[in-house]
């Protein structure tokens, strides 16, 4: 005669033994199967030096999104070089840049996924970046423009031409604070102490 | 007959005095009453460097037609009919034109050397193949005419000629590397400060490396009876001596902060870096894996790394056969994720790799420091 503990026992076990499977098996499906959407802020820039306010805003962004922070630094490749060519001189300021910000990054959660990109000018460099990868956003910041980096011609052709919203940041006049190669830390530029911090 | 030894003054930029130092040392062994003649000189109007030729005697060079127009050049054959015990051949890097012997002076330079004859020679350190594309980027001006790196790896002594960038720009200031009306020219191209500071750390680097190369691989060969010692440093004696690195990657983001950490620690070494991907054969590359793939590729091209995949189901052996293959010295791999389940009984992964790997390998694990410094 069959108990009625018997059929609970045979049952759980049942349970157990489907439960297991279906763990196991879920565990085991590859991960590149698994549908991801890709939500990226892209952050570029150029020289030694980006202004704080852009990555903390980039940061502040990317966290509120769930998206992963692309920091890319762009590097000019003189037309007497293949484009293709290796640029140690233009990776060492990179890799120290772009070590600063990922380790910001990381310290408040922000997923990072950080490019070098190199081009015949910043502009063409950008339009290779924005050719090759999909962006939700590009934060870039206006303190960025002059000599040693994207011009206003360039934020205009960014704002035409970028399958993505963009986001130009004007810091106020007193806030002069810039995340630097050199430590890592956020620095205020000389002749104004206000935006330490 | 016996292999003639073979000297070259190695010079970070033209003026620094490597053919002054040619000379002076051509004249002290002509004073030691050796036969010495010039084979070839390349003063540039340099009033130092010419009194410091006078009174060696000078194998007379011969003409040769190029087009429409008639130039001086090297006259090996008359060289090698006078053969003397040492001769002195400027710019061993100079194109010859077509119709000569050889293409390129340096091969000129082995003809004498085979004969017997001792040669000194000079050279500036872009002219290196290897370092042709490093100088061109540093100093935005590409010389054309290179030579490969063996031709320094064959020269049983290389004499680097140092001087602060401050000096030689002095000595250009003050008319003694190109005439008055060059000088300006000159100050605002490639004699810049930022300039000769990163060709002489290329000068010095090269150097070192070259007397390390050779150094280990006299120790690591008995010298067979009448051979040479100096003839067993073949080109790729660097290669065969020198650390490499290798680091595991996986195509993920983090992956790209492993390299470029590796990067910087075999820049610091002085030595190639070899990405590896131990691509699991069930693992189809779409999607965001291509997409990291793709971003590694180019990221190993901007650093002037080798990115290699490698399909096995067994990351050790994997990694073993390409440690071999490559002659790596380090490995650098990233921090795993804690193991769970089962994985917690099994060894980690840098011992497995030290275990695998040939004794010396060195196995560093690369860490996230940010979450160290959040962590304290």
């Amino acid at each position: 005669m069959i108990h009625v503990e018997h059929v609970l026992i045979a049952l759980a076990l049942v349970l157990g033994l489907v439960g297991g499977f279906l763990l196991a098996r879920s565990r085991l499906r590859p991960k590149a199967h698994q549908p991801e959407e890709v939500h990226q802020i892209l952050l570029p820039f150029t020289g030694t030096e980006i202004s704080r306010r852009a990555v903390d805003a980039a940061m502040r962004l990317a966290r509120a999104e769930g998206a992963t922070l692309m920091p890319a630094y762009l590097a000019q490749v003189p037309k007497s070089l293949p484009l293709e060519c290796a640029i140690p001189n233009e990776a060492a300021k990179a890799t120290s840049m772009l070590e600063a910000i990922e380790q910001r990054a990381t310290a408040q959660g922000v997923p990072v996924d950080a490019r070098i990109e190199r081009g015949r000018s910043y502009r063409h460099a950008l339009a290779r970046l924005l050719a090759g990868e999909t962006f939700d956003r590009v934060v870039v910041s206006a303190t960025a423009t002059g000599a040693s980096g994207l011009s206003g011609d360039d934020l205009v052709w960014l704002l035409e031409k970028a399958p993505a919203e963009v986001m130009i940041l004007r810091p106020g006049p007193d806030d002069q604070r810039v995340l630097s190669a050199a430590n890592g830390r956020a620095l205020a530029a000389s002749g104004n102490g206000n935006g330490r911090g | 007959m016996s292999h003639g030894h073979y000297k070259i003054f190695l010079g970070m930029a033209a003026g620094v005095g490597k053919t002054y130092r040619m000379l002076q040392e051509g004249q002290a062994e002509a004073d030691a009453g050796r036969d010495v003649v010039i084979g070839y000189l390349e003063p540039h109007d340099r009033e130092e460097t010419s009194a410091q030729a006078r009174g060696l005697e000078v194998v007379p060079r011969r003409r040769v037609q190029v087009r429409d127009v008639s130039v001086e050049e090297m006259d090996l054959g008359a060289l090698l009919n006078r053969g003397p015990e040492l001769a002195l051949i400027d710019e061993l890097a100079h194109s010859n034109p077509p119709g000569l012997e050889h293409r390129k002076r340096y091969e000129d330079i082995a003809d004498v050397l085979a004969a017997g004859i001792d040669v000194f020679s000079t050279v500036n350190v872009q002219h290196l193949e290897s370092l042709n594309d490093q100088v061109a980027e540093l100093t935005e001006v590409r010389v054309r005419e290179t030579v490969p790196d063996s031709v320094l790896g064959e020269a049983d002594e290389v004499v680097l000629i140092d001087l602060t960038p401050e000096a030689l720009i002095a000595r250009l200031r003050a008319g003694k590397i190109y005439p008055a009306s060059n000088i300006q020219a000159a100050l605002d191209n490639f004699f810049k400060i930022e300039n000769l500071a990163a060709l002489r750390e290329v000068s010095l680097r090269q150097v070192a490396e070259d007397v390390e190369s050779k150094r280990l691989v006299y120790n690591a060969e008995p010298d067979p009876v009448g051979t040479r010692a100096e003839e067993r440093v073949s080109a790729d004696a660097p290669k065969a001596v020198g650390e490499r690195l290798l680091a595991l990657v996986r195509p993920q983001p983090s992956s790209q902060r492993l390299v470029r950490r590796a990067w910087r620690s075999a820049q610091r070494l002085g030595t190639e870096l070899d990405l590896l991907w131990v691509k699991p054969p069930s693992l189809v590359i779409e999607g965001e894996v291509d997409r990291q793939v793709t971003a590694l590729r180019q990221l190993a091209s901007v650093l002037g790394a080798q990115f290699l995949i490698e399909e096995h189901d067994d990351l050790v052996a994997a990694v073993a056969r390409v440690v071999r293959e490559r002659g790596s010295t380090y490995i650098m791999v990233g921090e795993s994720e804690p193991p769970r389940g089962l994985a917690r009984l099994r060894e980690p992964l840098p011992q497995r790799l030290m275990r695998a790997t040939p004794p010396g390998v060195d196995v560093r694990i690369v860490a996230h420091r940010a979450l160290k410094e959040d962590g304290r």
